[in-house]
């Protein structure tokens, strides 16, 4: 095999990193002093996982959603029971999300809330991987419209 | 023949009146900051690893565990295999025992095993990886400047041979070639005539070794 450059790689796309799409949402409508539930829809281009909320690995980053404060009060996020997937690279199951999946989130909106139109603002970190390479970990903002009521 | 493949392609896009805007938290990443660019930092945005077969390789100043500044000109006259990774990808860990193994069956013939860490976190999560591994070669950790210097750094793995002259000869993105794949170019490198050494260079490889390097 000579070894002149330039050798004869393929030289394929390099990838890049939006392989999370986040769909839109309605509005949310809640009243003073009750509570609404939310669901924020996410689905991963095909081949492509993000670590469950509890990987099992110590080393792997989580996927993580988190909410501003205000005007709702946020109570826990619910995630999706996770896929355990044997791939390539690991010798043990991995705990993951793949295709389409919903994370939950209940809100309370204050008695003391501002009745109209507002947002509900918050992050989505993850990381998402195939069985080959790994894409660097991301942090999205999301927005939920609110109608306070 | 060896050949480089990408292991994806991309389509999806974030979408949606519910998402606002999003980044990467890869500290390579261009930042929203704007600056006033550099001739030279325009040069390094110019550059893409889908091209660099040949290209020198580009310079970067890293520290390793020891606090130690690397660079590649410490490296010239060796083979390096220069491997972009993290501790929390996955597929970065197929090929770290193969580096540790290559570290150990080829150092004495003027090869090295430099693995640049980009995990965000810095040593604090790189040093128990690297124990717990017992991982033989020396690591660096990254940041902007060298990802920007290698033309972004979209995924990880993303490895390279690096030819005694310095110069770009293999770029593997993913996972996607076998170790024996990595061990033969590996060999040819260092079998490769020196003829094509600069002048004065040649048979000069410990004096082009700075102390400390390996």
């Amino acid at each position: 095999m000579a070894l002149a450059a330039p050798w004869p790689f393929l030289q394929g796309q390099a990838p890049g990193n939006a392989v999370l799409s986040i769909a839109p949402s309605p509005r949310l409508t809640i009243q003073r002093g009750a509570t609404a539930e939310f669901s924020l829809k996410a689905e991963l281009q095909a081949g492509f996982h993000v670590n469950s909320n509890m990987p099992g690995d110590d080393y792997l980053i989580p996927i993580k959603l988190t909410w501003n404060k205000d005007p709702l009060e946020a109570g826990q996020v619910i995630y999706p029971k996770p896929q355990q997937v044997k791939l390539g690279f690991s010798a043990n199951p991995i705990s993951v999300y793949t295709g389409s999946f919903e994370l939950g989130t209940r809100f309370k909106a204050p008695a003391t809330a501002m009745p109209g139109m507002a947002f509900m603002n918050g992050k989505l970190r993850y990381q998402a991987c195939n069985d080959k390479e790994c894409l660097p970990p991301r942090t999205v903002d999301v927005r939920v419209t609110l109608d306070i009521q | 023949m060896l050949k480089t493949v990408s292991a994806i392609g991309f389509g999806l896009m974030l979408a949606g009146a519910l998402v606002g805007t999003g980044c990467s938290d890869w500290p390579g990443k261009p930042s929203a900051k704007i600056e006033k660019k550099s001739a030279a930092d325009q040069k390094s945005a110019d550059f893409s690893l889908k091209d660099a077969i040949g290209h020198p390789t580009p310079e970067f100043s890293l520290k390793d565990a020891n606090g130690q500044t690397v660079h590649p000109a410490d490296y010239k006259g060796k083979v390096v295999l220069l491997d972009f990774w993290a501790t929390w990808c996955g597929p970065c860990k197929v090929e770290i025992p193969w580096f540790m193994e290559f570290e150990r069956q080829f150092k004495d013939q003027g090869f090295a095993v430099l693995g640049v860490s980009m995990d965000e976190d810095g040593w604090a999560a790189i040093k128990p990886y690297v124990e717990d591994r017992k991982m033989n070669y020396r690591v660096l950790l990254g940041n902007d400047n060298v990802s920007t210097a290698y033309g972004g750094l979209d995924a990880l793995p993303t490895t390279l041979l690096i030819d005694r002259q310095g110069k770009i000869a293999l770029v593997e993105f993913g996972v996607s070639k076998g170790k024996e794949e990595f061990k033969n170019a590996i060999v040819q490198l260092l079998d490769a005539p020196r003829a094509s050494l600069p002048v004065g260079s040649r048979g000069a490889l410990a004096l082009l070794t700075r102390p400390g390097s390996r």
